[in-house]
């Protein structure tokens, strides 16, 4: 299959430290922000923008783990019906959470990710972060901070590897099969 | 890995990997309990039907809570008060179930079997919660979800089950599990409630209660299934509870870390003494906890993915 680079290594790093320096900037500094990373490649990317802000700001932000497979409203349709762990261990009430994920698309699962975090408690602010954007939404939903636009329907695939799981850091494109 | 099971009936026919997945599921959906809100939108719109033809308070509970919590709408009914005193057979009560569609059903009989003979009549998926001594799937898969807690894996674990053998089917499904896992097996009791099956299974066979916890990490205790007549094969509750009740002397023969498991209910002075149902091995009311993880994953499992 034919692949094109959307964000190579220093992209990624370059997209992840801009977004960083976008949430200290919009919340004016990290107080009250707590990071929650979607599974899979969200959680890695959330752990990267903890890593930056601790530079920054010399501090550690809370950081949890969502898994959104409870909330999915294709969970009828799913081939291996398979849940992985939740870890939020920070009350999450009046919090200003930033949601990371890596690929905004429909915004279904932004949908579900914010209902699993309301069903835990009533944060006062829930942010966005993604490093691809691709649009194509079926709901209303914004990211508030996005490392690259791409507009693509559903005759493109786009694959984030992050070397954590994948062993490389880079945005790859390819013609749905 | 793939799941196509319509039903959950004997855990004979689940394979290690599908064990491994089911146990993984329940340990996520484990933390749900431990919310304040203990609820998640999963399973919204899915009917569950609970059908105890035998008595029952734990796992009919356990089964309703965990339905409940993934947001399914649940339904009991018991023998007492359903149609069946009025002589209508089992099959015929399914298919009237069935004609109200609902999504799972959830049955406990006296017959083995008879969870079998109910899927062939409904499109629901069925779970068996127990059939006569044949098999309990979910409590064999709370036990090992327990015992995979308690001691990190079920590889390598010496495992002790003892009492009424013959007549359980918590001794059976745990034996089929475990023996899907590198474990050893060894079943004690006296020789009238040890079925002859024993030793082909692969299961070590065992007189003695005090030879059979011998280094064993587990120790399942089981009551005499009086409903099934295992009071006709001992002499005497009470030469049975002297030879075959756990005391704490006994765990001085087993490992340092032994867990006491028991699927209750359970009869103390019979097959276990107070000082080791309460006492700090006992993982029995764990069994209890992890049970309702369990049961979400399994109602999860047959209701999530394509059907």
């Amino acid at each position: 299959m034919e692949h094109n680079v959307l964000l190579d290594e220093k992209a990624i790093e370059r997209s992840i430290t801009r977004i960083t320096h976008e949430i200290l900037e919009k919340n004016q500094g990290s107080h009250d922000l707590c990071l929650i990373g979607i599974r899979t490649r969200g959680v890695f990317l959330a752990k990267r923008i903890q890593d930056k802000i601790r530079e920054i700001e010399k501090k550690d932000l809370p950081l949890g783990i969502l898994d959104i497979t409870m909330y999915r409203d294709d969970v009828f349709k799913l081939k291996t019906p398979e849940v992985k762990k939740t870890d939020i261990a920070f009350n999450v009430n009046n919090a200003i959470i930033v949601l990371v994920d890596d690929v905004m698309y429909t915004g279904r699962t932004t949908r579900a990710a914010i209902d699993a975090i309301m069903d835990l408690g009533r944060p006062r602010k829930i942010q966005l972060a993604v490093l691809v954007d691709r649009g194509s939404r079926e709901l209303p939903m914004h990211p508030d901070y996005t490392g690259i636009l791409y507009p693509s329907g559903s005759e493109v695939e786009v694959f984030v590897k992050l070397r954590e799981v994948d062993g490389t850091d880079e945005v790859l494109l390819a013609a749905a099969s | 890995m793939k799941w196509d099971h319509k039903d959950l009936l004997t855990i004979r026919d689940l394979s290690r990997e599908e064990i491994i997945l089911l146990l993984d599921t329940a340990e996520s959906f484990k933390e749900v309990s431990r919310r304040e809100i203990k609820k998640v939108p999963t399973l919204r719109g899915k009917t569950i039907i609970t059908l105890f033809y035998e008595p029952s308070t734990r796992t009919r509970v356990s089964f309703e809570i965990a339905a409940k919590r993934l947001s399914a709408d649940t339904i009991n009914i018991s023998v007492s008060t359903s149609s069946a005193v009025k002589g209508e057979t089992l099959k015929d009560t399914g298919r009237n179930l069935e004609s109200m569609r609902p999504d799972v059903i959830i049955i406990r009989h006296s017959v083995p079997g008879a969870p079998q003979m109910l899927s062939g009549v409904v499109r629901a998926a069925v779970v068996n919660a127990g059939d006569g001594a044949h098999e309990h799937p979910t409590q064999a898969l709370l036990d090992l979800f327990t015992m995979r807690q308690k001691k990190q894996a079920i590889d390598g674990l010496k495992v002790a089950i003892v009492g009424d053998i013959a007549h359980s089917r918590v001794a059976r499904s745990n034996i089929f599990a475990l023996s899907k896992f590198d474990t050893e097996i060894t079943c004690c009791g006296p020789p009238t409630m040890l079925p002859p099956y024993l030793e082909e299974l692969g299961v070590k066979v065992e007189y003695h209660l005090e030879e059979a916890v011998r280094d064993k990490d587990v120790i399942m205790m089981l009551r005499i299934q009086k409903e099934r007549g295992g009071i006709s094969y001992i002499p005497s509750t009470k030469e049975y509870s002297s030879m075959y009740s756990l005391k704490e002397a006994h765990l001085k023969e087993a490992r340092k870390d032994v867990i006491i498991m028991h699927p209750g209910p359970i009869n103390r002075g019979v097959e276990i003494s107070d000082e080791v149902a309460d006492g700090p091995y006992s993982v029995i009311l764990d069994q209890v906890e992890n049970g309702v993880a369990v049961r979400m994953a399994v109602l999860f499992s047959l209701l999530g993915g394509e059907s």
